[in-house]
């Protein structure tokens, strides 16, 4: 009967699931001993590669600042263990990546944010630290993550074209906040709009959903480490339009300027008559 | 591949000199010879999925489809397109295409329902089906064989398909998935306006102020109208007004200035209060020289059960329903009047606490006074429909209030053209047919419908609802062109076309798609086939039809292009050509034909349905089919047999020779210096490379002329000359698409309009002519009864109807304390079997979610992205919880879509149905939600 037979293919793929959660384990627990052998004796410079590419590496929800993270995680894989959709891998030889460190690549398993944030409390170390996932209140809150920003691809991205998609803005956790949609006139067809999703950096996590979700064939959506991903502006201008700007008001010292025209004393300056009475 | 040039010179060559010769060309040359020239080929066609009905244009390279654009002539989507249709290139070829039939057969090889598939031949596919019908014949009649048919069938191949069933078998008991879909439009549209389909048209989205959508998730299921309609918001943001009705927060929302959240159901009562707001607040609104020239009122009985199974039925009878089951399937029968229906009903002579004896209705209705019509508003006080429409229990009635208070203004406020969209929310209802002729109530004493930017405006989620399923008419009522098998002179008008004898054609046309389901349950329908649809995961309630299927003595076959929950549950499969590897016709939601060609030579061995229908009916003689029957409610259908050979057939005339291979067939010659054809398969036709091994054993050569042509033009003269003209052949492979009825090569915007419509114009009656025929002749009466029978002609005029606000079946209770509510996402068409199939989409979307809200799911200890049970009296399934994202239902409503066949939630849903439309109401049932 029809009815045992989609059971029973219920049974066999939940079957092949746990036999991949076994080789997961075997696969964790050698990263484990490789990681743990790699603090024990091996010389660190041998690693430097993978220290370089850690800039571009997601870590889990609370991780600390990255220098710091590399100097205390303990490379024990308990975030590993506890994250329930085996978003997080800790990092194998080859993998050009700071040897038993945890990390993630959305594009193959996003982080589903967690409201209890599994991953987090166990760390022994604090190289995930509570507080950095938490509200005000001091309870664990994910949307305080900070593990990525997305960033939209605009020439690849087929909303732009006018191609009715927002695969990414539907499958963002945090929809209407961390992405929004701008609409705007299609003037080539006259009667249709771009709906194109816009990320912000206030509330995206970086848990990677979005490019997950995206259609085109390399994600025209990807999550970047927050440092890589975004530009700075200085504290010298604020919005004028925007009264919230104002904070950044309190990191505004008026440090002295320098440029290569400016770099020398007046005196210095004014003494040397350089070019000037040349012709 | 790579073409030498001496290659090229010699396959250019070919190509031409056998074009100019009028032969066929075989595929692979043909392919070769387009490459030399420009490495693909453009041609047009029209998107596989929606009913918003997008030209797309597909490129095809060495006899595969490589690439897909939007097509930048299509009016509708102007080389746009969302991103199913962004995927179209690669529906057909997901790894586990069906390739060859497959059979379930024993050791020794013979046909076993215990057995495992097998692949066999196609000469033992058709064995099987022929043993296995005639077997069905004998047993139950015409009644016996059953087909679930599809709003995606093409025009031609739905046409063969009911002409085979209707003409052939003389079984009504064909039809589509469509009815799952819009039935409940159709009714409103025969009730209100005496035809079927829309009077406006898309161009009312760039002309109207006001868009508001009730039960309809435009911004996912309609993607490219939502961006016109986002559009033109954007155009005049001030002025142009979006409202949002639905039973959750989804992302229609996005864009609307107000959203309302209502109670499942209560559309009705909100619409009602619309038009009380009208009548009794603001008359001077109304347009009374057009409402006394154009418009009757009518009334009905509102006892009519809500289309589940009745007490008397044999499986009900055989305790197939268990006791949980039976506290529903009880109030089919009759049910104790709600505090929260009490008030509407009072005035059709119930109060609360009364039982309500349910029997059938029909679609009885009569007419009555505006006088009556004003009495039977009275108690759709905003107080009285705040109460019972409020869905989201967290908000403020005094914001409910004053947002219904503004929609209603919205739609009064003189000057405002307003549309209102629908989908499935108001289709899929118990009360569907009501809600819908509702929605022109409102429209019509405005004076706002069809009127350029003003109307209400059913669309339709298939890409052919209204081309195929409602053009063609592959329902179990109809004949094409709005003809019904019940009327003596359609069957007449039928038999004489189709050239077979008067008499043929069987009157009674009940078996809907929830009643062969049904049927196959009591056993009396014994051979079901499913074309281009997926019955058994569409379905609700779908354990009891999955179990028919496997376990009792019968034969099911399913043709598809991949291995979906229908083959799974079937005796035989069929590998189906899929869409662009034959020539096909589709009609959109907008009245809009568009005609494609065959683009590329199916996979594998497989074959169109359309040739899957014609080499069936190769294996039916007059004998065997044109006996005398006595159906089971006693009617006769009469042994014409002697009138067949009066026509000069005689009793081994096989079907395919009278239907398909008629001398009027021959006539539609294949023609290689044809510019429609030139260059393109046909595999029909021709045969083609594959050489595929038919139904009789031989190599299949193809029938010999343009069955596809032929089958298009026999069709299109039911309609040509009766306001369903649509334009010929050739004219559809020169355009991109016409909206009907095509008169004078003109296509036609706003049907009904005089100023628009050749058929109004024709009336010569106003402004507008109604000229729909169907019931346009009424016994008077008041809101409950007939009380004079003499029947009063209503030429030319429409119908507002009194339908009072009723509740559905089942409600959430202590026990099953959930709303639960089901539909679809942007990034899956229907059960998902082909965009399950593409990477893409897959990787968007991999499973189903049952959406809830987070303090629901708190309460219930459950965690967001962990596994619940949704159960419901009739079975349960397994979903990951999500209280983020696309869809935010208020608490006590959950939403769980059923593309996904690992979430199986039609287990779950319930199968009323509007008795009326027979339309399956999958927006609502009762549920319990708990931690797996």
């Amino acid at each position: 009967m029809s009815n045992n037979n989609l059971e029973s293919e219920k049974k066999m793929s939940k079957k092949q699931g746990e036999q991949n959660s076994a080789r997961r384990t075997f696969l964790l627990n050698t990263a484990r001993g490789l990681g743990l052998a790699a603090l024990g004796g091996l010389v660190w410079s041998a690693y430097v590669d993978e220290v370089t590419a850690s800039q571009l590496l997601l870590r889990p929800p609370g991780a600390i600042e990255e220098e710091e993270f590399l100097k205390t995680c303990i490379k024990c894989g308990l975030c590993v263990e506890h994250c329930p959709f085996d978003t997080l891998e800790l990092a194998k030889p080859g993998d050009n990546k700071p040897l038993g460190t945890p990390y993630f690549i959305p594009r193959e398993v996003p982080c589903y944010m967690c409201t209890d944030i599994p991953c987090v409390p166990v760390c022994p170390t604090n190289a995930l630290e509570e507080k950095l996932v938490s509200n005000d209140e001091g309870e664990l809150d994910i949307t305080k993550a900070q593990m990525g920003l997305a960033v939209v691809d605009v020439e690849n991205c087929i909303a732009f074209w006018g191609i009715q998609c927002d695969a990414c803005y539907r499958a963002c956790p945090l929809l209407d906040e961390a992405i929004t949609l701008e609409y705007s006139k299609n003037e080539r067809t006259g009667k249709h709009a771009f709906l194109k999703p816009v990320v912000h950096s206030d509330a995206c996590t970086g848990c990677g959903l979005c490019e997950r979700a995206c259609v085109t064939e390399k994600a025209a959506i990807f999550v970047l480490p927050k440092e890589v991903a975004q530009g700075k502006v200085g504290d010298h201008y604020i919005k004028g339009w925007d009264a919230e700007d104002e904070k950044r008001l309190e990191n505004a010292f008026g440090e002295e300027t320098k440029t290569e025209l400016s770099e020398r004393s007046p005196m210095d300056s004014l003494n040397d008559m350089g070019g000037l009475l040349d012709e | 591949m790579s073409v030498s040039r001496r290659d090229f010179l010699k396959s250019s060559a070919a190509a031409s000199a056998a074009a100019a010769v009028g032969m066929s060309v075989p595929s692979e040359l043909q392919a070769r010879s387009e490459q030399a020239q420009s490495g693909w080929r453009w041609d047009k066609a029209a998107c596989r999925f929606c009913g918003t009905g997008c030209g797309i244009m597909m490129a095809t390279k060495n006899g595969r489809i490589v690439a897909v654009k939007g097509d930048p002539a299509a009016p509708v989507n102007r080389g746009l397109n969302c991103i199913k249709g962004y995927f179209n290139a690669k529906i057909m070829y997901g790894a586990d295409r069906l390739k060859t039939p497959l059979l379930r057969v024993d050791d020794n090889g013979n046909f076993s329902k215990k057995g495992q598939f097998k692949p066999v031949s196609w000469k033992r596919a058709f064995d099987e089906m022929e043993v296995h019908i005639k077997k069905a014949l004998k047993a139950s009649g015409p009644e016996g064989v059953g087909v679930f048919a599809s709003g995606q069938y093409t025009v031609m191949e739905g046409y063969a398909a009911q002409k085979m069933m209707k003409g052939g078998f003389r079984s009504n008991a064909i039809d589509p998935n469509a009815r799952h879909c819009m039935a409940s439009a159709v009714v409103g549209f025969y009730q209100t306006f005496g035809i079927d389909e829309p009077a406006g048209c898309y161009d009312d989205i760039e002309l109207t102020d006001t868009v508001v959508s009730w039960g309809s998730n435009m911004a996912e299921m309609h993607p490219i109208l939502w961006s016109r309609v986002t559009d033109r918001k954007l155009s005049d943001p001030d002025r142009v007004k979006v409202i949002n009705m639905s039973t959750y927060t989804h992302r229609t929302s996005d864009l609307a200035d107000i959203e309302i959240i209502f109670t499942p159901n209560t559309d009705m009562a909100m619409w009602n209060y619309i038009a009380r707001e009208i009548v009794y607040n603001h008359p001077e609104a109304i347009d009374w020289d057009f409402v006394k020239k154009y418009i009757v009122f009518a009334s009905q009985p509102v006892n009519m059960g809500y289309g589940m199974r009745r007490s008397d039925e044999k499986s009900v009878q055989q305790g197939k329903y268990d006791g949980k089951e039976m506290e529903t399937l009880r109030k089919e029968m009759r049910k104790e009047v709600s505090d929260t229906e009490a008030p509407a009903l009072s005035v059709f002579g119930y109060k609360e606490g009364d039982m309500m004896e349910n029997k059938p209705a029909g679609l009885k209705h009569w007419e009555i006074s505006f006088e009556e019509y004003k009495r039977f508003l009275e108690p759709y006080t905003l107080d009285y429909v705040a109460r019972i429409s409020k869905g989201d229990p967290d908000e403020p009635l005094d914001q409910f209030k004053q947002k219904l208070q503004t929609l209603a203004n919205l739609y009064i406020e003189k000057g405002r053209k307003v549309v209102s969209f629908w989908t499935m929310g108001m289709n899929q209802h118990t009360r569907g047919s009501w809600t819908n002729t509702l929605s022109y109530n409102v429209h019509f004493m405005l004076n706002k419908q069809a009127r350029p930017g003003s109307g209400a405006f059913s669309l339709t989620g298939q890409p052919s609802a209204c081309g195929t399923a409602r053009e063609v008419g592959t329902f179990a009522h109809r004949l094409p062109a709005d003809m019904m098998v019940k009327n003596p002179k359609h069957r007449k008008i039928t038999e004489d076309r189709w050239k077979i004898p008067n008499g043929t054609l069987n009157p009674v046309g009940n078996q809907h798609i929830m009643k062969i389901h049904r049927d196959i349950e009591d056993g009396v329908v014994k051979f079901a086939w499913v074309n281009v649809c997926n019955a058994y995961q569409d379905s609700a309630n779908a354990h009891h039809w999955i179990k028919a299927a496997r376990e009792m003595d019968n034969f099911i076959v399913t043709s598809d292009g991949y291995p979906g929950i229908s083959a799974k549950v079937s005796d035989l499969v069929l590998p189906s050509a899929m869409i662009y590897e034959k020539w096909g016709a589709y009609g959109n939601a907008e009245r809009r034909t568009q005609h494609w060609r065959q683009q590329v030579v199916p996979v594998g061995d497989a074959m169109s349905d359309t040739w899957q229908w014609v080499e069936l009916s190769k294996r039916f003689t007059v004998k065997d089919l044109w006996g005398g029957y006595t159906l089971r409610n006693g009617v006769k259908l009469p042994d014409v047999v002697g009138e067949a050979k009066k026509m000069g057939y005689s009793e081994d005339t096989t079907m395919f020779d009278i239907l398909f291979a008629n001398e009027e067939a021959r006539s539609y010659k294949l023609d290689q210096n044809d510019p429609i054809q030139r260059g393109y398969d046909n595999s029909e036709g021709y045969g083609d490379f594959r050489n595929v091994v038919g139904s009789d054993g031989k190599v299949f050569e193809g029938y010999g002329f343009f069955i596809h042509k032929y089958l298009f033009e026999e069709y299109a003269w039911f309609g040509r000359g009766h306001g369903h003209d649509l334009a010929d052949f050739d004219t559809y492979h020169r355009v991109r698409g016409l909206k009907w009825p095509v008169v004078d090569g003109k296509e036609t915007q706003w049907r009904f309009n005089s100023k628009y419509d050749p058929y109004a114009k024709k009336e010569n009656y106003g402004d507008f002519a109604f000229y729909g025929t169907l019931a346009k002749a009424l016994s008077q009466g008041n809101l409950t009864g007939i009380t004079d029978k003499t029947k009063k002609s209503l030429k030319n005029k429409a119908k507002i109807f009194a339908r009072p606000y009723m509740d559905p079946p089942e409600k959430p209770d202590a026990e099953y304390d959930t709303w639960l509510c089901t539909g679809r996402v942007l990034e899956h068409w229907h059960s998902g079997t082909m965009t399950m199939r593409v990477p893409e989409l897959y990787r968007a979307v991999p499973e189903a979610l049952c959406y809830m809200h987070p303090r629901d799911a708190q309460d219930k200890g459950l965690k967001q992205g962990g596994l619940c049970w949704v159960e419901s009296r009739r079975g349960k399934v397994k979903a990951r919880v999500e209280t983020r994202g696309r869809n935010r239902p208020p608490r006590g409503l959950v939403f769980v879509p059923w593309f996904d066949e690992k979430v199986f939630i039609n287990k779950v849903c319930l199968d009323a149905t509007c008795p009326m439309s027979k339309q399956t109401d999958f927006k609502k049932c009762a549920v319990k939600i708990y931690q797996a």
